[in-house]
């Protein structure tokens, strides 16, 4: 399944965003020239769009195996999708004051909540273990009258460990709490079927998923109590006003399709790629390891803490092969701390700061592969040359004692 | 990506001096791990005439902390080390061809390494100052601990106050709701509100009841109290002309059309109004040889 025409380079970097796929594109391209109309408008011009969308929104609604096309509210991103969810549910239920949600959720969500605390909410965060798992006991007893909604990622986006959503929402709907995910980077890498869990409300973002960026979905139970983020014209049937992104959703449309085709796939073939890496890496670097929970996670994530060494250095290197990454350490998201999702896991700071995350898709191939497990080795060793931790061969004796900086 | 000089990239790609010097007479440890940057540095002096014969880096951090250590064994090398203790963040900085704003603090490290390698080599105790918040003002490079500091330093009670202070908030104002939480917070420690109509610190003492010659050395006084923050950004200041209300001055060195040579001037004003008692417009001297130009 690799691509026709592929751009230099070895893209592993598929959870941050993703090639749109050439056939998504293909799909898309009518829709900025011949196929310009308002979907809203009467005529021929916006009767052609409209129907285009009415596929678009099939083709979602069979991915997310929702019962309802109309369950399916296109938006511009997940961010979007994230943020109507949470404040419908406080709109909508004004008596009810608090929020549970993880403290390894994405800034989408947390930055909200955060925010939302000031505003005076009471937020819940769970926290994890050191495999980035949640205490089941510990969210059930939050579970009150008092909580307007929970929001719970489906996948983490560092780690890949995959929070039992499923089950989480049985309880909530049994405490009468609504429930929502965020599923951006679950959608199109795992089965999914809505129709058959408690879940109410589920965030997609299209450009995780190899459609452009700038769409998002918001999976809206019917029946679920809603108040719209944007209000103003009819589209969306009132949830989300705004003329529709229509080449974005006719792409979206496609892409999960394509997902839809390819869901055994990523199961099988892109899994074993990722496991083919992550165990080339582990077996040729020594202090190193897994992070998250190696068993229960997606099948394309593969989070790596190399010790002593710091992330946004290793990047760099791989970056001058051509290999695209991410990582967990501070300089690389502008912060003065490891990723909250690394400390959150109590990862020491001398490997949170050395976690790199390789995302794959089902663009990458065995042969890529084999390359990043050739180049990761020598880099990680010429960095760790340059580290205080570090003599010859292995770190230096007791290495938190021999090297203890001045105000660490 | 971020926004790395040639230079920068050059020495984290081939950085020089890495590793410890062997026999190394003087070795300073500075960095926090929490935030992902720590640097050893040893250096070899010679004890007769204090030059600093060779210096070593080992760093765990990231590109710039590598570059920034890089780039600081190799101003320092055959420098006497009381030299080599007037090297600045800013001349590591400025010897890499300048370092993004979120990045300046791997230059401060690399100074605190040489200060600590220096301490030990004199059998001293170093303590460092250090105190480092959240970045806020992205175009200048100011964190929180700052705004912090000098709002509970100056009771500056609005942003446009904390602008002119600090510099903070005075690019492309996306700081701005950052910065009045920051007001908030501490106006809450005191009792008070945080008021986003307030005017910034208006004059309303009377005019002062000074001498020609007393007001010019009076002003010249205050220039002096301010010189040292315009210095430390390689810049300065020199008056030019008095005229009434009006005070001319022309900014010198990297003062000299910096974007925010408006804002400095704002401060200016806002120190010479207060220390004179009066209201007082401070001009840059150009404006003096246009008024000048137009009256003739």
């Amino acid at each position: 399944m690799s691509g026709t025409d592929k751009i230099e380079g070895i893209y592993l970097d598929n959870n941050a965003t993703t090639m749109v796929a050439p056939e998504v594109v293909e799909e898309m391209l009518p829709y900025f020239t011949e196929q310009f109309g308002n979907p809203s408008s009467l005529h021929q011009f916006g009767d052609k769009v409209g129907r285009a969308l009415k596929k678009a929104r099939k083709q979602v609604q069979t991915l997310l195996g929702a019962e309802h096309d109309s369950e399916v509210i296109f938006t511009s991103c997940g961010t979007e999708s994230d943020s109507t969810a949470i404040l419908s549910a406080l709109k909508a239920q004004p008596d009810r004051k608090e929020i549970i949600t993880t403290v390894v959720e994405h800034p989408a969500v947390l930055t909200l909540c955060e925010h939302l605390e000031k505003e005076g909410y009471k937020v819940h965060y769970l926290e994890v273990d050191s495999k980035g798992r949640l205490d089941i006991q510990a969210y059930y007893k939050l579970l009150s009258d008092n909580v307007a909604i929970v929001s719970v990622m489906w996948a983490n986006n560092e780690s890949g460990t995959l929070f039992p959503v499923e089950e989480m929402a049985e309880l909530a709907r049994q405490a009468g709490v609504l429930f929502h995910t965020d599923a951006v980077q679950a959608v199109g890498k795992l089965p999914i079927n809505l129709k058959e869990t408690c879940i109410d409300m589920l965030s997609l973002s299209g450009h995780k998923l190899h459609a452009p960026k700038g769409i998002g979905v918001l999976y809206l139970r019917r029946g679920v109590r809603f108040r719209p983020l944007l209000r103003g014209g009819h589209q969306e049937r009132g949830r989300r006003a705004g003329t529709e992104n229509a080449a974005s959703i006719v792409a979206l449309g496609k892409a999960c399709e394509m997902a839809m085709q390819a869901m055994e796939y990523e199961k099988s073939s892109v899994k074993a790629m990722r496991d083919h890496l992550e165990q080339g890496i582990l077996e040729k670097v020594s202090h190193c390891f897994v992070t998250g929970d190696p068993n229960n996670r997606l099948p394309n994530t593969c989070n790596i803490a190399f010790e002593y060494i710091e992330g946004e250095a290793i990047l760099l290197l791989l970056n001058k092969m051509g290999i695209a990454a991410s990582s967990g350490s501070a300089c690389t998201s502008g912060s003065l701390e490891p990723s909250h999702v690394m400390r959150a896991m109590d990862i020491p700071f001398t490997a949170a700061h050395g976690s790199v995350r390789l995302s794959l898709s089902r663009y990458n191939t065995m042969d890529e592969i084999e390359r990043v497990i050739e180049a990761v080795p020598p880099i990680v060793a010429q960095l760790r040359q340059l580290s205080p931790y570090w003599s010859g061969d292995g770190p230096v004796d007791e290495p938190e004692k021999a090297f203890a900086p001045s105000y660490a | 990506m971020w926004d790395y000089s040639e230079k920068v990239q050059e020495h984290f790609f081939s950085p020089r001096n890495a590793g410890a010097v062997d026999d190394a007479n003087a070795v300073g440890d500075v960095g926090s791990l929490s935030c992902g940057d720590a640097l050893r540095l040893t250096l070899k002096v010679d004890p007769d005439s204090e030059v600093i014969l060779d210096a070593g880096f080992q760093t765990f951090g990231c590109g710039s902390a590598i570059a920034s250590s890089s780039a600081l064994t190799e101003i320092i090398k055959g420098m006497k080390i009381d030299d080599a203790l007037s090297v600045s963040n800013q001349d590591i900085a400025d010897y890499l061809d300048g370092l993004p704003p979120e990045k300046m603090h791997c230059s401060v490290m690399g100074r605190e390494a040489l200060q600590a390698a220096v301490a030990n080599y004199r059998g001293e105790e170093w303590k460092d100052d250090h105190e480092e918040g959240a970045l806020i003002c992205k175009c200048f490079a100011i964190d929180e601990v700052m705004i912090e500091e000098t709002v509970r330093a100056n009771g500056l009670r609005t942003v446009e106050e904390v602008t002119n202070y600090t510099k903070a908030g005075g690019g492309c104002s996306a700081c701005h709701e950052g910065i009045e939480e920051i007001l908030t917070r501490i106006l809450a420690e005191k009792g008070e509100t945080f008021d986003p109509n307030a005017v910034a610190g208006e004059i309303k003492k009377p005019k002062s009841g000074l001498t020609n010659l007393q007001r010019m050395k009076r002003i010249e006084e205050l220039l002096d109290e301010i010189r040292p923050n315009l210095q430390r950004d390689h810049g300065d200041v020199e008056l030019v002309e008095v005229d009434g209300k009006y005070i001319y001055v022309k900014m010198i060195g990297a003062c000299a059309g910096c974007q925010m040579a408006a804002t400095t001037l704002g401060g200016i004003q806002q120190h010479l109004a207060e220390g004179l008692g009066e209201f007082i417009q401070v001009l840059p001297a150009e404006e003096l040889a246009r008024r000048t130009a137009m009256e003739a």
